[in-house]
Formats: C-alpha cells, sequence, structure tokens
C-alpha cells in the first residue's frame, strides 16, 4: 500500500473500481468524473446483519434511490433434499425439521403428513395426535412471528423490541423442551403421529404463557404502533397488491397483508383445524405496517386455537396402531434430552424378545411405502409451505422436494424495492420473513 | 403413450417386505424401482372430470398434449409433452371455469430407470375453486429442453432455476436461467440420481462408518 490513506483504484471493463477501506471517501468524490454518472453498486451481505441470513442483496443505486436489484441466495445450501434420498423414511423428519430452523414443526408436520398419505393412513392418525400437532404448530407460529418482530424491530431501530420479542421466544422454546427434549430440530412430529406424550408440567406451562402473552401483545403495541419512526419507515413502504403476491407466488401474512383471506386452514384444512374457531386478520394496505398489524392479530389467534386446543386434548394414543410404522419405544425424557424410557427396557429385556427385534429392525431398516407422489400443502408461518414427496416402494424416500415460502417470497423483493430507497430495502426484506434455511435447503 | 402396458409392479410380500433369499443383512445393494404409472379411466369421479372436461373444451390441442391422466390417493396428475406445458398453464391459469392462479411449486424429478427420465412436476391451485392439480412433464437427458412458464407464472423464475441448477432441465425462454443453489461454475447437476452424494468414512474409536451413500441399505 503506497498511498495508503487513498482509495485504491483500479479500470475495468465496466469502468473505474474504488476499494475503500477507511475514510477515505474523499479520495472516490475527486476521482469520479462528475458528468460519467451517479450510478452505485451496493453489494448488501451475505452476511449483513439486516438480510437475515445469508442473503446477498446487490443493489444498483442512483443516490438514495434503488433501479435495480438482484437476489443472490444458495450460501447455506444444505443438500438436504439429497440427503434425505439416503436415509430412512423416519430419519426424514430430523433432516426436514432443520431446514426452516424458526418453523421446525411445520417442516416435520407437512412431511409426516406428505408420507402418511403416501402411506394411506391419514384416517388412523388419533385424535390427541392432531390435536398435539395443532397445538405444537400454533405456538411454534408464535415463536416464528415473534422472532420476525424482534428481528424487524431491530432492524428499524426498535432494539427493544428485539429483546422483548427474543425473551418471549425463550418461554415457547422452554415449553418446546419440555414436551419434545430438544429446543430446536426436535424432529417431534413422526409418520403416523408424535414421537411422544406431552407431560402434564407442559400443559400447566403453555396456561401460564397463555394468560401473559396477551398482555405482552399489549405491550409491543404500545411501543410500536404508533411510534412516528416505526409508522414512517413501515407505512406505505415496499407496497405489494394481492395481483403482484398471487403472480409472484407470494402467500402468508404478506398475502393476507393485501387483503386478501388466503389461508390454507381455513381454505384447505388438514390436521382437524376446520373445527377449530379462529378468524383470519387482513389489512387492505399492502404494506410493511400492515404486514406487523398482521402478524400481530395471527399471534392472537393462535392463542385462541392453543386454548381450544388444550381444552380437548384427551387421553389416548398419540401414534397410529399400526405395528409396521409405530416404534414400539416410548421415549423418556433424559438429562441429556431423550433417551429409552426405563418401562421399555424392562420389557424388551425381560419378557418381549420380540418387540426388541421389531423395534431393531423398525430402526434399522425402517418401514417401507407404497409407489406414487403425494403433494401436501400446510400454512407455514411465511406462508405456503409444501411437501412433495414421491416413493418408489421402498425404505427411502424417493425424492423429497419442500415448496418453501421463503424462497418464493424472495422474489418479491425486486418488485417492493426497485424504485425505492435503499432503507427501504430493508424494511421490505424484512416484512417477507425469509429465513435462508428454509430457502437454500 | 409411454407406460401404456407396461407391466404392473410386484409389490414386496411377508413380513418386513422380504422376497427371495431373505437376505436380512441390508448389503443387498439399493434397487430402484420406478413407482407405479397407471392410467386413470374415465370417469374419473368428483371434480376430476370437471376439470379435464374444462381443459378439453377451452383447448383445442387437448388431445396432443396430454399423455395421460392419472389419479392417485386423491390427486389429478396430467402428464403434458413438454413442448405445450406453457400453453396448457397458459389455459389452466385464464379459462373461466379452471382459474388456476397460483403456481405453488415446480420440482423436478430423476426417474432413472426410464428412458425420459428427468420429470419436471408443477403443483397448480385453483384459489377460486380450492383445487389442486399436477402437471408432469418428461424429458430425455440428451435433450433435455421445454418452455419455460415464467410467462404465465412469474413466481416459476427462481423455482425453474432450481430445477435447471439440481437436474440439468434446460427452461427455454426463461429471462435468467443460472444456477442458483450451486456455484456459477459448478460442474454436473447434484440431484440426478447417478450424482454421487460424496462424503468421507469416519472412524469412530477404531471402527470406521462408511459415509451415507455407501452403507448398507434395505431394498
Amino acid at each position: 500500500m503506497s498511498n495508503a490513506g487513498y482509495a485504491q483504484e483500479r479500470e475495468t471493463t465496466e469502468g473505474k473500481v474504488f476499494t475503500v477501506t477507511g475514510g477515505d471517501w474523499d479520495s472516490i468524490v475527486s476521482g469520479v468524473d462528475p458528468l460519467h454518472d451517479e450510478r452505485i453498486v451496493v453489494n448488501m451481505g451475505p452476511q449483513h446483519p439486516s438480510t437475515h441470513g445469508v442473503l446477498r442483496l446487490v443493489l444498483e443505486m442512483e443516490g438514495e434511490t434503488v433501479t435495480e436489484a438482484r437476489l443472490v441466495v444458495g450460501y447455506l445450501h444444505t443438500g438436504i433434499e439429497k440427503n434425505m434420498e439416503y436415509r430412512t423414511w423416519t430419519q426424514g423428519s430430523t433432516f426436514v425439521t432443520r431446514m426452516d430452523y424458526l418453523a421446525p414443526i411445520f417442516n416435520e408436520t407437512a412431511y409426516s403428513l406428505a408420507v402418511e398419505k403416501l402411506l394411506g393412513i391419514e384416517d388412523q392418525v388419533t385424535d390427541r395426535a392432531n390435536t398435539i400437532r395443532v397445538l405444537m404448530m400454533e405456538l411454534n407460529r408464535i415463536s416464528s412471528h415473534l422472532v420476525w418482530l424482534a428481528t424487524t424491530g431491530m432492524e428499524l431501530g426498535a432494539l427493544s423490541m428485539m429483546i422483548y420479542g427474543f425473551r418471549e421466544r425463550e418461554f415457547i422454546l422452554d415449553i418446546f423442551e419440555m414436551i419434545t427434549g430438544l429446543r430446536m430440530n426436535m424432529a417431534y412430529v413422526r409418520p403416523g403421529g408424535v414421537s411422544q406424550d406431552v407431560p402434564d408440567t407442559a400443559i400447566v406451562k403453555i396456561r401460564e404463557f397463555l394468560d401473559f402473552m396477551p398482555k405482552r401483545l399489549k405491550e409491543y403495541e404500545d411501543l410500536l404502533s404508533g411510534q412516528p419512526i416505526w409508522t414512517a419507515r413501515t407505512k406505505g413502504v415496499a407496497v405489494l397488491d394481492v395481483t403482484g403476491c398471487v403472480a409472484l407466488g407470494v402467500t402468508g401474512p404478506v398475502l393476507r397483508s393485501s387483503g386478501l383471506a388466503w389461508d390454507l386452514r381455513k381454505t384447505m384444512p388438514y390436521c382437524g383445524y376446520e373445527t377449530y374457531d379462529f378468524d383470519v386478520p387482513t389489512q387492505p394496505e399492502g404494506d410493511v405496517f400492515a404486514r406487523y398489524l398482521v402478524r400481530l392479530a395471527e399471534i392472537r389467534e393462535s392463542l385462541k386455537i392453543i386454548e381450544q386446543a388444550l381444552d380437548r386434548l384427551k387421553p389416548g394414543p398419540v401414534m397410529v396402531e399400526d405395528r409396521k410404522i409405530a416404534w414400539p419405544a416410548q421415549l423418556a425424557l433424559g438429562n441429556d434430552g431423550l433417551g429409552n424410557s426405563l418401562e421399555h427396557v424392562a420389557h424388551i429385556m425381560g419378557q418381549s424378545m420380540e418387540s426388541l427385534i421389531h423395534h431393531f429392525k423398525l430402526v434399522t431398516e425402517g418401514f417401507r411405502v407404497p409407489a406414487g407422489q403425494v403433494y401436501v400443502p400446510i400454512e407455514g408461518p411465511r406462508g405456503e409451505l409444501g411437501a412433495h414427496v414421491i416413493s418408489d416402494g421402498g425404505t427411502r424416500p424417493f425424492r423429497v422436494h419442500m415448496r418453501e415460502p421463503s424462497f418464493v417470497n424472495l422474489q418479491a423483493i425486486p418488485a417492493m424495492a426497485e424504485g425505492g430507497l435503499l432503507a427501504d430495502v430493508i424494511a421490505g426484506g424484512a416484512s417477507l420473513d425469509p429465513v435462508m434455511g428454509g430457502c437454500d435447503r | 403413450m409411454d407406460g401404456a402396458g407396461e407391466p404392473p409392479v410386484t409389490q414386496p410380500e411377508g413380513l418386513f417386505g422380504v422376497t427371495g433369499t431373505g437376505d436380512t443383512s441390508g448389503m443387498g445393494g439399493l434397487v430402484r424401482k420406478r413407482p407405479v404409472q397407471l392410467d386413470a379411466q374415465r370417469p374419473y369421479g368428483g371434480w376430476y372430470d370437471e376439470v379435464v372436461d374444462a381443459l378439453e373444451e377451452a383447448y383445442p390441442g387437448f388431445s396432443d398434449a396430454i399423455e395421460r391422466v392419472v389419479i392417485d390417493r386423491g390427486e389429478l396428475t396430467l402428464h403434458i409433452v413438454p413442448a405445450k406445458i406453457a400453453e396448457v398453464c397458459q389455459i389452466l391459469r385464464d379459462d373461466l371455469s379452471l382459474r388456476y392462479e397460483l403456481c405453488s411449486s415446480v420440482s423436478g424429478v430423476d426417474y432413472i430407470a426410464e428412458e425420459r427420465r428427468l420429470h419436471v412436476v408443477y403443483h397448480l391451485t385453483s384459489m377460486t375453486y380450492r383445487r389442486r392439480i399436477r402437471l408432469e412433464c418428461a424429458v430425455t437427458a440428451a435433450d433435455p429442453h421445454l418452455p419455460s412458464v415464467t410467462t404465465v407464472y412469474p413466481t416459476a423464475d427462481w423455482q425453474e432455476r432450481e430445477a435447471y441448477d439440481m437436474f440439468g432441465v434446460i427452461f427455454d425462454g426463461h429471462p435468467n436461467l443460472t444456477r442458483i443453489l450451486m456455484p456459477d461454475d459448478w460442474d454436473g447437476h447434484p440431484q440426478r440420481k447417478d450424482y454421487p452424494l460424496g462424503g468421507v468414512p469416519v472412524e469412530y474409536k477404531g471402527a470406521e462408518i462408511p459415509p451415507p451413500d455407501s452403507r448398507r441399505a434395505y431394498r
């Protein structure tokens, strides 16, 4: 570095390129021909805090205005879909749960529903298992929306909101830990039911959550809804109308914030959602503020569903009867997560060699799924989460493809950002609630 | 029509599907079979007839474009001649009695045993009628071309890029058909069945565990 303190410049086919390292902005201003043009290309990400993970935004700017926005994804590509082809159907749930790490229960449920449809055992899934799935999904929806609220608050400068959002999410993760043994990536919903029953202590904790959460929601609204900075940064920003949403395949809260009450829980129900009493909140404006209102209202609706699910949680099995699908062992919560229950060990070691053999066969070999393909969509926190699962009749999935709402919704960023200001790219991108783990799979 | 008159696939028999020697070691190798593909016969029942009739009425080239109709597990699949896919999508989206406004998903599948092994599967949703339909196109690995549906459904943009990246299907007319998940200079298409999974053996307490694709597998 001979001329330290000055931006290095080199000529390229695209024009002069400067490498800015410190307080050497002056040399850029003096180095650029003022008559040439004002075009600047800004690379935002892939590790920028407000790109929700490893998303890279290539923005072409004219002054503060974005003239073109291009997105680059793929930095997190985990190869989960390919990996699943080399594992059993049950192991599949341990893979899908890791895709969208803020909504693991939804990934597992979509996958499990698809496998059950392939097996033709949807009717055999017990009421208790279905109710627990609904309960877990709605808790997960709240925790996912809370992270959205927290991170979006942080990106728009409301740092208190970030702390509050993550604080309440911790409480939900505690509930998940009591029920499944893990806080994230639980692999709790399995083909045929759920991996184990909900303990009574968790019910108490969920009731406690139902009690204090409405007050906390009120606090969030007091903090944000009328606040001048929040409204200035969100109202009329990144507007997308119904036509734009449907053309770009955008679903979930973003679609509902532009006025269309399209919620798969109502329009194409699964897991018995048609028997619950809840509303689909919508807003007509289609801007970031509307998406904030819709998500807050959805948290309230989820609380209603959780309350109803708790009331109808009757004792019963949580796995299908079919012994060729259901693992005979009921797991117990140990100090280090999950383990076999003592009763099960006593049973297989002392009384039933058959159970031991059966368990061994099911765990190592897995069950077979009749050949065919299905597509099962559910309403995830970000929109339509679909599982396209194909079996060739073997013990492993032939192909699993997840229709991930993060992946599809991110396509809408250029439509929202171009012509707007750089600061609005942050608000618009955040309002889509993208999770890159889900996007790249 | 490909697939008409093919022999039915035999299902495994006995407890745990034991056939043949009854080898339970899992060392027999993983044999991939093609899933059952059956033609559905009219009347299909339910709303399936309505949709197929409406498409037949609205689309003059119906008999040339539709290879096969399959109804399995309550889902309607239309197998489409690859060159016609964009036309069929246009009709499905615009016809008032069909109205498949939303293209939910586009994904690829590699049925390696078939001649036209690369399949592209489209899941369309009619928000008006609350129905779903699946379209499936099969192309060969040597000539993996089919028209892009991005002009009909802009949302197919990234999903077609993903299918291109993962399976090497080329969508003619796509505005920007580049890799999306893999680096630009990557060789091959990772989700094809003949593309190895990769991985290294892991040594743990003296035992060596082979990588997942070479571990024992049950048929």
